[in-house]
């Protein structure tokens, strides 16, 4: 080694730090700081009129176990993974038609994906409302073919319609690039080999594309078990997610201690999901 | 006896004729090639073969029975890809036994046929690793001993030796030719490596702008190409085009040359001459056919191959002699051959020269 080897290596630490600072810094102040403040508020008293007052205690993790917040959490979790399961069911095939397009069309299917981003996420979900309102259109066909009306809004059905028309893009993106990307001759050389078009898709292309299906998973699940406007105006308050009990305890009931647990209680899922999607991503992307 | 007759074979993308017209015999047992230059035509009959592709027109037959009614996964055909597509989610093993998983075999006679023909192709030990954990040459063995695992009637291959460096070429060269001894199945092998098609072929076609020019055994297609295309395409020649005369071949500038006798008097004609078969000699009056001065000499040890540049040839003329050569550049030497080491072939159009 000569002696100017290290004066170049901090030399390109420096550049890389240049590169990367701004963003890190940004995401650090803006993200760290208030995740610090939210993990240290779990540990002490509410103060009265909100904020903490700083005397530790331990009641506000007592307070999860409580049934009554432990079944918003898990009712969350459900109706999340329930949303991300008919996302998965919908999207696969749509991203799957769309990666195996000519090009020209790819790019309009693409736009389509995501040309609902383009309107308000709000006007969006009231739009919902109407649509599923009992003197809505979907009621109003029903009632013309002599079905009767049936209780659409404010059930849970219509938290999982609304939170998967608001996730789907982010499902079909992902699973989108994970297919475009497998060799289409490994396809080829799976039919040639004697499996009907079935047996490749769930031997060859299914496992390859799993990453993919991580990745969808996660941005879906995440979005909506944090999730708190579509719950409130098409779960029309029956349900309440862990997302408006976090709302609720930080902007009404002015715990932020307690508020700050339930949000802990989603970041730990979040992250229990993630090193779940890394390990499941990095044992079916091995030498793919 | 006939394994794959394919006849008027076409095949056209938008503007582009990938095959047109395309007839081939493919012997059951032999070793086959599809040879030609990138475009010409034989990946998209390959893949005719495979079931990738249908053809617009032309039927393919296997053993008589009509091969282009049967969908892919239903042939038996094996295609050996150039990039391999190996599964790189699966072992050795589980990549070998896939094959034989589709055709529902009981457990311990997959488990011994893919433990056989790893042991064929030298990779037993290399079973349980993916295919990322191998090298180039191990690699191909694997898409080799996938595709033969399930004993096809019909081995396709495709630039089987492209993606290798030139030891281990040499080495599957060889592989390829004891396999398909050993095994008995028919191999097409679809290359535009020239060397590689007559190192390993029994018969090779030809292709070239999604025509078929000529099939033929190595031997046959170096010596009597038949066509203009296949003059120049295999191996080097020196290619003189001019007027058949009773004499030999007239061309302008050069006079008449010594060419075989056979084709019509008065018509346009390509005349062949290989390098190894140039004869030179001491400039004297009257000896020699063309005159020559050597602009060139490389020594390649067992052979010496000279440029000559003649007066009224825009090309140089080449000549190779066993050993070193025993004129030096700035000679002028006196170029000549027999007439029956020459070629001539018939059909030159103008736009065709080669």
């Amino acid at each position: 080694m000569t002696a100017r080897q290290p004066a170049r290596v901090v030399g390109k630490a420096a550049g890389r730090l240049a590169t990367m600072g701004p963003g890190f810094g940004y995401l650090t102040v803006f993200l760290l700081v208030p995740l610090a403040l939210v993990l240290s508020y779990t540990v002490f008293r509410r103060g009265r009129f909100g904020g903490v007052v700083y005397e530790p205690t331990g009641e506000n993790f007592t307070r999860l176990a409580d049934p009554l917040y432990l079944d918003v959490v898990i009712g969350s979790v459900r109706l999340a993974a329930i949303t991300t399961l008919l996302a998965l069911l919908l999207g696969y095939p749509t991203a799957y038609m769309i990666a195996r397009l000519p090009a020209r069309w790819k790019v309009v299917a693409l736009v389509a994906v995501v040309l609902p981003f383009w309107t308000n996420f709000l006007i969006r979900t009231y739009a919902w409302i109407v649509l599923l309102n009992s003197e809505g259109p979907v009621n109003s066909g029903l009632k013309a073919l002599g079905l009767g009306t049936v209780d659409l809004l404010y059930t849970d059905g219509a938290i999982v319609a609304g939170l998967l028309y608001a996730y789907l893009p982010l499902m079909i993106l992902p699973l989108y690039s994970a297919v475009e990307r497998l060799d289409p001759q490994l396809r080829e050389a799976s039919a040639n080999l004697g499996a009907r078009p079935a047996r490749t898709f769930w031997s060859v292309t299914l496992p390859l594309s799993l990453p993919g299906v991580l990745t969808g998973c996660v941005f879906v699940f995440v979005p909506s078990l944090g999730n708190f406007v579509i719950p409130e105006l098409l779960g029309g308050g029956r349900r309440i997610m862990v997302g408006n009990l976090i709302r609720d305890q930080f902007l009404k009931a002015r715990d932020w201690p307690f508020g700050s647990v339930l949000a802990l209680a989603v970041i730990a899922v979040l992250v229990l999901l993630l090193f779940a999607q890394a390990w499941a991503a990095r044992r079916a992307g091995r030498g793919a | 006896m006939t394994l794959i007759s394919i006849d008027g074979v076409s095949r056209r993308f938008g503007e582009v004729t990938a095959l047109d017209s395309v007839g081939l015999d493919i012997r059951q047992g032999e070793f086959f090639a599809l040879l030609g230059p990138s475009g010409c035509g034989k990946t998209t009959l390959l893949r005719i073969l495979a079931g990738f592709e249908q053809p617009d027109a032309g039927s393919v037959r296997l053993d008589g029975a009509d091969l282009l009614a049967i969908p892919a996964h239903r042939r038996p055909v094996n295609l050996m890809f150039q990039s391999y597509a190996l599964f790189p989610h699966m072992s050795v093993e589980k990549n070998v036994a896939y094959g034989l998983e589709r055709e529902r075999l009981p457990r311990a006679e997959i488990r011994e046929r893919v433990g056989a023909v790893l042991e064929t192709v030298g990779l037993a030990a290399q079973a349980r690793r993916r295919p990322h954990e191998l090298s180039g040459g191990q690699r191909q063995r694997v898409a080799l001993a996938r595709a033969i695992v399930k004993r096809p009637r019909l081995l396709l291959l495709d630039e089987p030796l492209s993606a290798l460096d030139k030891k281990v070429r040499s080495e599957m060269q060889l592989e390829l030719k004891r396999l398909q001894h050993e095994v008995g199945i028919t191999f097409v092998v679809v290359t535009h490596d020239q060397e590689e098609a007559m190192s390993l072929a029994d018969r090779i076609a030809v292709m070239n702008g999604g025509r078929v020019e000529q099939v033929d055994a190595p031997v046959d297609l170096y010596e009597r190409p038949r066509t203009p295309f296949v003059a120049g395409f295999i191996g080097a020649n020196n290619l003189f085009t001019g007027r058949v005369t009773g004499k030999g071949l007239e061309v302008d500038g050069l006079g008449v040359l010594p060419a075989p006798a056979g084709s019509e008097e008065g018509g346009t004609a390509m005349l062949a001459v290989r390098p190894e078969r140039i004869r030179l000699g001491p400039v004297t009056d009257g000896e020699g056919v063309l005159r020559g001065r050597v602009v060139d000499v490389s020594f390649y040890g067992g052979v010496s191959h000279l440029a000559l540049s003649v007066p009224g040839h825009d090309r140089a003329v080449l000549a190779a002699t066993q050993g070193r050569a025993r004129v030096e550049a700035g000679a002028e030497v006196a170029v000549s051959w027999d007439a029956a080491d020459a070629a001539l072939v018939d059909g030159v159009s103008g736009d065709r020269r080669a």
